[in-house]
């Protein structure tokens, strides 16, 4: 028999964290909620109307922004995670020596602020820049072309910030792969194309799951990348929520348009979270040792 | 097709070399040009070779009192933050309780969650309180954020402890007190380290989240992104240079001074071993 002052124990560890967490992560969002179904303006006041429409009218009006920001993050998804693959695996099965050399540069671009690593990408797309003018000498870009305000640029910074969010979780899980599968695969007379798509992939699926949900989250949210490296045409979701709320001052509406992304993107993790499992989250152990 | 073969052996290296030089490359930039002569207020296009911007980087008042409260929030919140990160993470890999799922869900829904999301959601809490924006707000939202980041990391070491040292210590006569302070804190302090330093790490770089709830205070990502309208100084580059190098110089310190203190607990084994005790003292 456990007293009561010890079975309290765990509440008193959990108790000042978790209770920050509620007031100032859960009530807020019951808030906005509130806040979205109000009407009125900055100098008359808000009042409580349950007016839904904010929701139809918002959604309808901005539709084009919440799909470019679904259309980027994915986008840069799943540029981060071509790339990222073969650099998680590079690092963690061919590293050899260079292993932590090689995670640290992946973890370096989090040493200089967000802001500063994206206008970085400003001064390398610049109509002037070098890397421009080899572009437009392959055609890839036309003569007379730009590259910021485009898509691509917003999508390529969407990519560089949030690919060691991608690299990371893969590390992890090609750390942990057991190569003697891999090797029993090539002992069954598998090519390594089977092996890689029959062994590999499905056992660093838990990898995947975490890096694409790290990865799409954030830039789906994001309005950094579309500020600097887009134009008024690239603008995401984030940058109307932005606006709305901290230069138009129309507060009803931004709530409405945060809160369906809330609901949105939540509605994606669970989705993702029935397929996949919580353990891949997080890697979160249930029992207690 | 010697040359081919060879591309496909190497190709998932040379693919994670463009993908290394593809996340450097920008920090590259950032320090070559800390070093520009720019004509007028952009720095975008390389001019010519200076030291002028090294010379007084702190010479711009409001880039400075920025920087300064950045360090100051920094501070406050990772301290706050790993305080009751490292409580929570205690409690949820030492004891069996009943909500156990509940406050698990409750650590990760938040870094789930769009930071804009966030942001707004606490400015619209604040907007109905009449809360006045500034400094305080700042400090409630960045040890927000970083709460889940610090249970994470601190989890992750408490998953792989040795029970057995806590057990030795409470037969010896040690209370529950004692053993916390004598042996759990010492075998949990690398991780507290690396908690605080990333929640130091995570509020001084927070951009989006402190921009709906700073009022009228500044932070150094606050400042960058007022300052991009007008043209962002030289001395913006030389400060991010300069945060770079020291994080850099730290880390390697850290690593090297762990690498020496396992090689002396090694060292310290064998020498046991060969004397005949069964625990180093």
């Amino acid at each position: 028999m456990t007293s009561l002052r010890q079975r309290l124990i765990p509440y008193w560890l959990l108790g000042p964290g978790l209770l920050w967490l509620l007031f100032f992560f859960v009530i807020p969002m019951y808030f906005m909620f509130e806040l979205s179904l109000k009407t009125g303006s900055l100098e008359t006041g808000y009042q409580l109307t349950w007016n839904w429409s904010n929701y139809a009218d918002s959604i309808s009006e901005y539709s084009t922004q919440f799909g470019r920001a679904f259309y980027y993050a994915g986008a840069a998804t799943v540029f981060s995670l071509l790339i990222g693959y073969p650099l998680a695996y590079a690092i963690a099965i061919k590293g050899g020596r260079w292993k932590n050399l090689m995670l640290f540069a992946v973890i370096a671009p989090f040493f200089t602020t967000y802001l500063i690593r994206t206008i970085a990408w400003k001064t390398i797309l610049d109509d002037s820049s070098i890397v421009v003018d080899a572009l437009k000498f392959l055609h890839i870009v036309p003569e007379d072309g730009r590259v910021l305000a485009t898509s691509g640029a917003v999508i390529a910074g969407l990519t560089y910030n949030f690919l060691p969010f991608m690299v990371l979780p893969l590390y992890a899980s090609l750390e942990r792969l057991d190569l003697r599968l891999v090797e029993a695969s090539k002992d069954l007379y598998a090519n390594s194309r089977a092996t890689f798509f029959k062994v590999t992939l499905p056992l660093t699926a838990p990898g995947i799951v975490a890096g694409t949900l790290l990865c799409f989250i954030p830039a789906a949210g994001d309005y950094v990348n579309s500020t600097f490296l887009g134009g008024t045409k690239q603008a995401m979701i984030g940058n109307v929520i932005q606006s709305k709320y901290l230069v138009i001052n129309d507060y009803p509406v931004a709530a409405a348009l945060s809160f369906t992304l809330l609901v949105l993107i939540m509605l994606l993790l669970m989705a993702y979270i029935k397929f996949a499992g919580t353990e891949s989250l997080m890697g979160e152990e249930d029992e207690v040792k | 097709m010697k040359a081919w073969t060879w591309l496909k052996d190497h190709a998932v290296n040379i693919i994670a070399g463009l993908a290394l030089f593809y996340m450097l490359a920008p920090i590259a930039v950032i320090a070559v040009f800390s070093f520009n002569d720019p004509v007028g207020r952009f720095n975008f296009e390389w001019v010519g070779f200076t030291l002028d911007a090294w010379k007084n980087p702190f010479g711009i008042t409001e880039l400075t009192d920025a920087l300064i409260t950045s360090i100051q929030l920094a501070a406050i919140s990772s301290i706050g933050s790993t305080i009751l990160g490292t409580l929570i993470a205690i409690a949820l890999v030492r004891y069996n309780f009943f909500g156990r799922r509940a406050a698990n869900f409750l650590i990760v829904i938040p870094l789930a969650t769009p930071e804009v999301v966030i942001g707004a959601s606490l400015l619209s809490m604040f907007l109905v309180y009449g809360a006045k924006l500034g400094f305080g707000t700042l400090v409630i939202a960045h040890i927000m954020f970083s709460i889940s980041f610090v249970v994470i990391v601190v989890r992750s070491r408490l998953i792989g402890f040795d029970r057995s040292l806590e057990e030795a210590a409470a037969d010896l006569g040690a209370n529950a007190i004692t053993t916390f302070r004598k042996i759990t804190l010492p075998l949990l302090a690398p991780a507290v380290g690396a908690a605080l330093m990333l929640s130091f790490a995570l509020s001084i770089d927070d951009f989006v989240i402190s921009n709906f709830n700073s009022g009228a205070t500044v932070t150094f990502p606050l400042y960058i992104f007022g300052a991009n309208q007008r043209g962002i100084p030289v001395e913006v580059n030389v400060i991010a240079t300069m945060l770079f190098a020291v994080t850099v110089i730290a880390m390697a310190a850290v690593i090297i001074q762990q690498r020496r203190a396992e090689k002396m607990a090694e060292k310290r084994a064998d020498d046991a071993g060969t004397t005949g005790m069964s625990m180093p003292i």
